[in-house]
């Protein structure tokens, strides 16, 4: 006997999906399986490296601790949603994504959408934050390559590129 | 004038997928094409004979397409796979080395061991069809802990007597004469706790069959595609052709991925090829506490003589290794550590002893700094005590020590892990030490202290030194292919786990070639365009592969101007190579230019045009009718390959300083200022390079005062998971860390550059201990320490004046 | 580390959610799910039905009136922790919310699931015991209100019957006279507390009327102790909370170590706790004044 399965639309970085699941499909792997979105990162599955984070109405969700049928009411952000319109295909990096790139604030990259899509919350709510605002921010992210340093950097730096490009 | 990028600070080309979410992780791969998934069922004992295995309840579940144990693996689809996994790297003294099955035969020796492999279609249903899985065991005594191991009431294996896998000594003069003739000795009994890498991204191996070609695709998270790809065409009983192996994006590596094949490595690639359909194994992260890899167990027993101003004229080491339940990795950890311990120091004799002993807990392979932290813990805290026993300050008893720039080349007399010579190449470590000196403020110290005390405040400082081989063989090689279009595209074999090679090799190209940064792209870690290769470890990549491809495009830059010098009628050494065109020396962009993609087009005889710019190579166009068109020294395409090799490891260096706030009342310990002064000869690319210094650190940091590997009495890890297996956050780990480099070439490789990745964890449990103890007021001698167990520390110190170091003159 | 199969309800009212609730014993309720979901990757849980209260309408107020604070059940640690009311109503709420987890779970945890997770290593269940405070549930058979002294049974056991679903808490407005400290020693910012230590201290002058403790971490439930009497004298008030705690062994710190904890810790904030009220009471005789 199989098991049940739902069909479900999953809001996903503007656009409606529509996947068929079973209860038990963790937010973060319909997202990458279901809807191959890999770029959410999966690393421990208990809600604690942040990795998988993902914006959920906006907010900063751990998407290994929700299941893709309880997300059907939400608008979801996942790093591939960060990028903003420029004409290009691709699009151009985020303020936040850009200050990455320029502040060496990733190494294998595998922490980062995590980050992203934090910070991008994170400067949302509070656009100049100090220093001690920037860590505070990214508190309960783990990374294992950059040693924090100059990812506490990006923020700030992500900070002056908004305001540069506002 | 082609700006040099060598030393630049570039930003990464990697970068930008990353930060788009657009990177590649094994577990990125083949999504949507119907892969299956698999799952492993693990021994949750440490110690027991398997009587039975049912899988009955799995075999009809839906959804299920194959489940394995050993008896499984001995029929005549793999005829080696029955048998136990590699030992990579053999050791004379290794007397006995064991390794494990792919799959457990009849005994499981640590607590994740794998019995038996499920594929299904995807990985929920695969984890349901493992809990129907039923095992009988027999229970034998476990033995976990480097003291039970050496008590050898029970043994780990029944044939290896007393859990001595390997003893090893090495000497060099009469130590134990030399302490006996010292005016002053001491004792110290110093211990390091367990550790692992911790990658963000655990292991991952996909593999696919095409049926047709008969060919295998292997794409896995490692740190050497070359050493999978022999492993798996050896046990799967293929010709080497017929495999291949990718390495994608890897989310973080520290070591742990050296390690091959794992029993998934070649489980999912035969798995693949019985199924004929793509197969995955993605582990999870309790997986990867309980059956990847942990590193640091060491126990050491430390005799020094020494003179009264500190200077050490014996030093006799003697130390406990736990290789856990098997030696797949050989003995590489404790040699590095028995070597490396010697530090930027020249003791008059060195003795060194080593037991490495079997555990009924998951094995050691290497995590970054490999053996090194232990013994650069093991020394500093013999410095500290030889300066507080002598009262001298800590810089000077160091300085009294250092190996002096005029000496280099150093020859310790001992072998190292590579079985050449301990010799080290260059450093300047007063100059290292004075800049340090500056950088934590070490004379303006005792007047902060001061201070702190009056606000009732309790503070310390702590220096830590330490000497690091870099860049070992046997080889790297690197190919360099210039296409019609001007772009280069440089392949080389080893790995990337977030070093940035793609940068830093694109910025050595550059300037080899004369071409931009932009025009170059790096491939790393793929069997299909380097076949040849090693791996990434012990901060051997920039050496390595970076002094391959500089090898590489020159070669491929003679060529150019080779047939460059022919097209424009010129001599070879009036052309130079500015942005990618060649033209005589001084005139850039002059009438008598060429472009590298018309070099390249020439370099190739054709006999058909594909575009127009190739009409140029065609027969009727080009050649000398009376020869040949590829001379008999030549070879078509504008290609260069080259292999580096070097006589020995170069050696990098480093010191380290931190200042520690230590809270009279909770214990707890802050992190209140931390310097750093790091020597690896030429930098390619500085922010890498203090990239990988501030990661280094913040593992240290975890390293000294958070992260250890708890096991239990019967041998259960109780703390498999992120909740309790202590990673710092950003909140754990010093806002600001301060460096400074000294650039100290090295005459081994034709760009004098030495390793860097390690460097940053290397000194962390020094230093930390050496800080904590000047905090204290007594000595520190095991790491890590907790809260918890400082102020455990204090009170017995409190009840009775200690202990930790004997005077004994 | 996925989950076993289950059932999963998403009612979008309460009653229809209370009736899945009695019809399978084996059901549980996911709100936030941040300290659920763990346990069922892990597969330390299988409920054979899941019913997800999310949709639930009315259920993530956050209002504060002269009784106190009140959480609905799917107001977020974040919603709670953000309310001016809240600080200003019940300050210890906002300083303990502070603490649990990191920013990015209180997003989505609830206060209420928190309370009736029954964690005495979380900051919630402690502090709802520590005010007194109460919360109502609902079930097929109507509504009750659990006053916070009867909702720990035993570790991670509450008296919600199975059929049960906490609608909302209520924790009691910070009296006249009052101040509140709260403080925790965890290993990692954000983890759970080695030791942690609230409380709510009752001045009138100079005069302390009344000293109440709140501990976490080291007890198998909440455990609150009152400390009036032994006001001023750190080593009795240190040595009475200990004789109502057990603490205990573990991997991040020895049973003697966290009784240090609770003696340094209670000091501290006794002191805070006391500096507070100080401050709240001239603070109210300025306002008077004014």
């Amino acid at each position: 006997m199989g098991e049940e399965l739902h069909d479900i639309r999953l809001s996903v970085n503007g656009l409606v999906r529509e996947v068929r699941v079973p209860a038990r499909r963790l937010l973060s792997d319909a997202l990458r399986h279901d809807l191959g979105l890999t770029g959410t990162h999966v690393g421990c599955e208990h809600g604690v490296c942040g990795a998988c984070t993902v914006l959920v109405d906006g907010r900063p969700v751990r998407s290994c601790l929700m299941f893709a049928v309880s997300a059907v009411d939400c608008s979801i952000t996942t790093v591939e949603g960060l990028t903003e319109p420029d004409g290009s295909p691709e699009g151009r990096l985020s303020a936040v994504q850009q200050a990455f790139a320029e502040c060496h604030g990733l190494q294998c990259g595998f922490c980062t959408p995590g980050f992203l899509t934090t910070i991008t919350a994170g400067l949302r709510d509070n656009p100049a934050p100090t220093e001690d605002e920037a860590r505070e921010m990214i508190a309960g992210n783990l990374c294992r390559c950059t040693g924090y340093v100059n990812i506490v950097k990006s923020v700030l730096r992500a900070s002056q590129i908004a305001e540069e490009r506002s | 004038m082609t700006t040099k990028m060598f030393g630049e600070p570039v930003q990464r080309v990697e970068d930008q997928r990353f930060l788009r979410g657009q990177g590649h992780y094994a577990d990125d791969l083949l999504v949507g094409q119907q892969v299956l998934q698999a799952a492993v069922l693990r021994s949750p004992h440490a110690h027991a004979r398997i009587v039975d295995i049912d899988v009955s309840e799995v075999l009809d579940v839906e959804g299920v397409h194959l489940v394995w144990t050993y008896d499984d693996l001995t029929g005549p689809m793999a005829p080696t796979m029955g048998e136990p996994l590699p030992l990579l790297i053999p050791h004379p003294q290794l007397t006995h080395g064991r390794t494990q099955y792919a799959l457990a035969k009849d005994e499981v020796n640590y607590v994740g061991e794998a019995i038996a492999f499920v594929v299904a279609d995807d990985r929920y249903l695969a984890e349901d069809a493992v809990g129907r899985i039923r095992v009988t065991y027999d229970f034998l005594p476990p033995v976990v802990g480097i003291p039970a191991a050496r008590a050898a009431e029970h043994l780990v294996h029944d044939d290896v007597p007393g859990n001595v896998a390997a003893r090893l000594e090495q000497a060099n003069g009469d130590a134990r004469a030399a302490i006996a003739a010292a005016p002053h000795t001491l004792s110290l009994d110093l211990e390091v706790e367990r550790s692992a890498s911790t990658p963000l991204e655990g292991r991952g191996t996909v593999a696919r069959w095409d049926p047709d070609t008969a060919r295998l695709t292997v794409w896995t998270s490692t740190q050497t595609s070359t050493g999978v790809r022999a492993a798996v065409a050896a046990k799967l009983g293929m010709d080497l052709g017929q495999v291949e192996v990718v390495t994608p994006d890897v989310g973080g590596g520290f070591g742990v991925k050296i390690n091959h094949p794992w029993p998934e490595e070649l489980l999912v690639p035969l798995a693949a090829r019985t199924l004929r359909r793509p197969v995955k194994f993605i582990e999870d992260r309790r997986e990867h506490f309980v059956s990847a890899a942990h590193e640091r167990g060491q126990v050491h027993h430390v005799e020094v003589g020494y003179d009264d101003d500190g200077r050490v004229l014996g030093l006799d080491v003697q130390f406990w290794h736990d290789n856990g339940a098997y030696t797949p990795y050989g003995i590489v950890l404790p040699i590095i550590t028995s070597t490396q311990l010697l530090g930027p120091y020249k003791p008059g004799a060195y003795r060194v002893v080593f037991e490495s002993l079997y555990t009924n807990t998951v094995m050691c392979t290497p995590y970054r700094g490999a053996g090194r932290p232990q013994g650069c813990f093991v020394m500093e805290r013999t410095m500290d005590a030889i300066a507080a026993a002598l009262g001298k300050d800590r810089l000077e008893v160091r300085s009294a020590n250092f190996i002096q720039p005029d000496e280099f080349p150093y020859d310790h007399g001992l072998i190292f892990q590579d079985g050449r010579q301990l010799e080290y190449d260059s450093g300047d470590y007063p100059a290292s030490l004075a800049k340090l000196r500056e950088l934590i403020g070490w004379d303006e110290f005792p007047a902060f202290r001061e201070e702190m005390a009056r606000e009732g405040r309790r503070v310390g400082i702590g220096l830590a030194c330490y000497v690091e081989g870099t860049g070992v063989g046997p080889y790297e090689g690197a190919h360099v292919h210039i296409e019609t279009s001007g772009k280069v595209k440089i392949a080389t074999g080893l790995t990337t786990q977030g070093q940035g090679h793609a940068t830093a090799f694109a910025q050595i190209a550059a300037d080899a070639l004369g071409v931009p940064f932009e025009s170059v792209e790096v491939v790393t870690g793929d069997t299909r365009r380097m076949p040849y290769a090693v791996g990434t470890f012990a901060s051997r990549a920039a050496v390595m592969s970076g002094s391959a491809i500089h090898l590489a495009a020159l070669r491929a830059r003679e060529k150019v101007l080779r047939i460059a010098a022919e097209a424009l009628e010129a001599a070879e050494d009036d052309l130079e190579i500015v942005d990618g065109v060649i033209s005589v020396k001084g005139t850039p962009g002059g009438t008598a230019s060429i472009d590298l993609g018309t070099v390249a087009v020439l370099s190739n005889p054709l006999r058909y045009a594909f575009d127009e710019a190739s009409k140029a190579a065609t027969q009727f166009t080009v050649g000398d009718p009376g020869k040949p068109p590829v001379a008999e020294d030549d070879e078509p395409g504008l290609e260069g390959k080259d292999f580096y090799s070097p006589d020995r490891s170069t050696f990098a260096n480093g010191m380290h300083a931190v200042i520690v706030e230590t809270d009279p009342d909770t214990a707890e310990i802050t992190i209140l200022k931390y310097a750093v002064v790091h020597d690896c000869g030429r930098l390619i690319n500085p922010m890498i390079v203090e990239g990988q210094i501030l990661g280094g650190i913040a593992q240290g940091v975890g390293g000294a005062l958070y992260e250890r590997m708890a096991y239990d009495e019967s041998g259960q890890l109780v703390n498999a998971s992120f909740m309790d297996f202590l990673m710092p956050y950003v909140t754990e780990i010093p806002a600001h860390i301060d460096i400074d480099h000294l650039e100290t070439p090295s005459p081994l490789n034709p760009l004098g550059i030495k390793g860097a990745g390690e460097a940053g964890v290397i000194p962390s449990a020094a230093v930390f201990a050496s800080a904590i103890s000047d905090a204290e007021g007594f000595a520190i001698t095991a790491m890590p320490i907790s809260p918890s167990e400082l102020f455990g520390l204090r009170r017995t110190h409190a009840s009775a004046e200690p202990v930790e170091t004997k005077e004994r003159s | 580390m996925k989950p076993a199969p289950f059932a999963y309800l998403r009612p979008q009212g309460l009653q229809h959610a209370l009736e899945a609730l009695a019809a399978d014993p084996g059901a549980k309720v996911l709100a936030g799910g941040q300290s659920l979901v763990p346990l069922l990757s892990m597969r330390l849980a299988a409920p054979s039905t899941l019913v997800d209260i999310n949709a639930l309408p009315g259920l993530d107020r956050v209002w504060a009136d002269d009784d106190g604070v009140h959480v609905g059940a799917l107001a977020r640690h974040a919603d709670v922790l953000a309310s001016p009311d809240v600080r200003r109503v019940q300050p210890l709420v906002s300083q303990a919310l502070s603490q649990v987890a990191h920013a990015t779970i209180r997003n989505r945890g609830t206060t209420v699931g928190s309370i009736v997770h029954a964690d005495a290593a979380a900051e919630m269940p402690m502090v709802i015991t520590l005010l007194g405070g109460s919360v109502t549930v609902a079930s097929t058979a109507g509504e009750r209100t659990i006053p916070a002294e009867e909702l720990y049974a035993g570790p991670l056991e509450s008296t919600l019957r199975h059929d049960e679903v906490a609608v909302h808490a209520t924790f009691p407005a910070l009296a006249p006279g009052e101040g509140v400290g709260f403080a925790e020693v965890a290993r990692r910012h954000g983890d759970y507390a080695l030791v942690g230590v609230g409380a709510v201290v009752r001045i009138d002058g100079d005069d302390v009327v009344s000293a109440r403790a709140g501990y976490l971490s080291v007890s198998d439930v909440p455990t609150v102790v009152d400390l009036t009497e032994t006001w001023g004298d750190h080593d009795a008030a240190a040595h009475r909370a200990l004789s109502a705690l057990d603490p205990a062994d573990d991997i991040h710190a020895t049973a003697a170590y966290r009784a240090h904890l609770v003696r340094v810790l209670t000091a501290r904030v006794l002191a805070a706790a006391y500096d507070d009220a100080r401050t709240r009471a001239s603070a109210g005789r300025d306002r008077d004044d004014g």
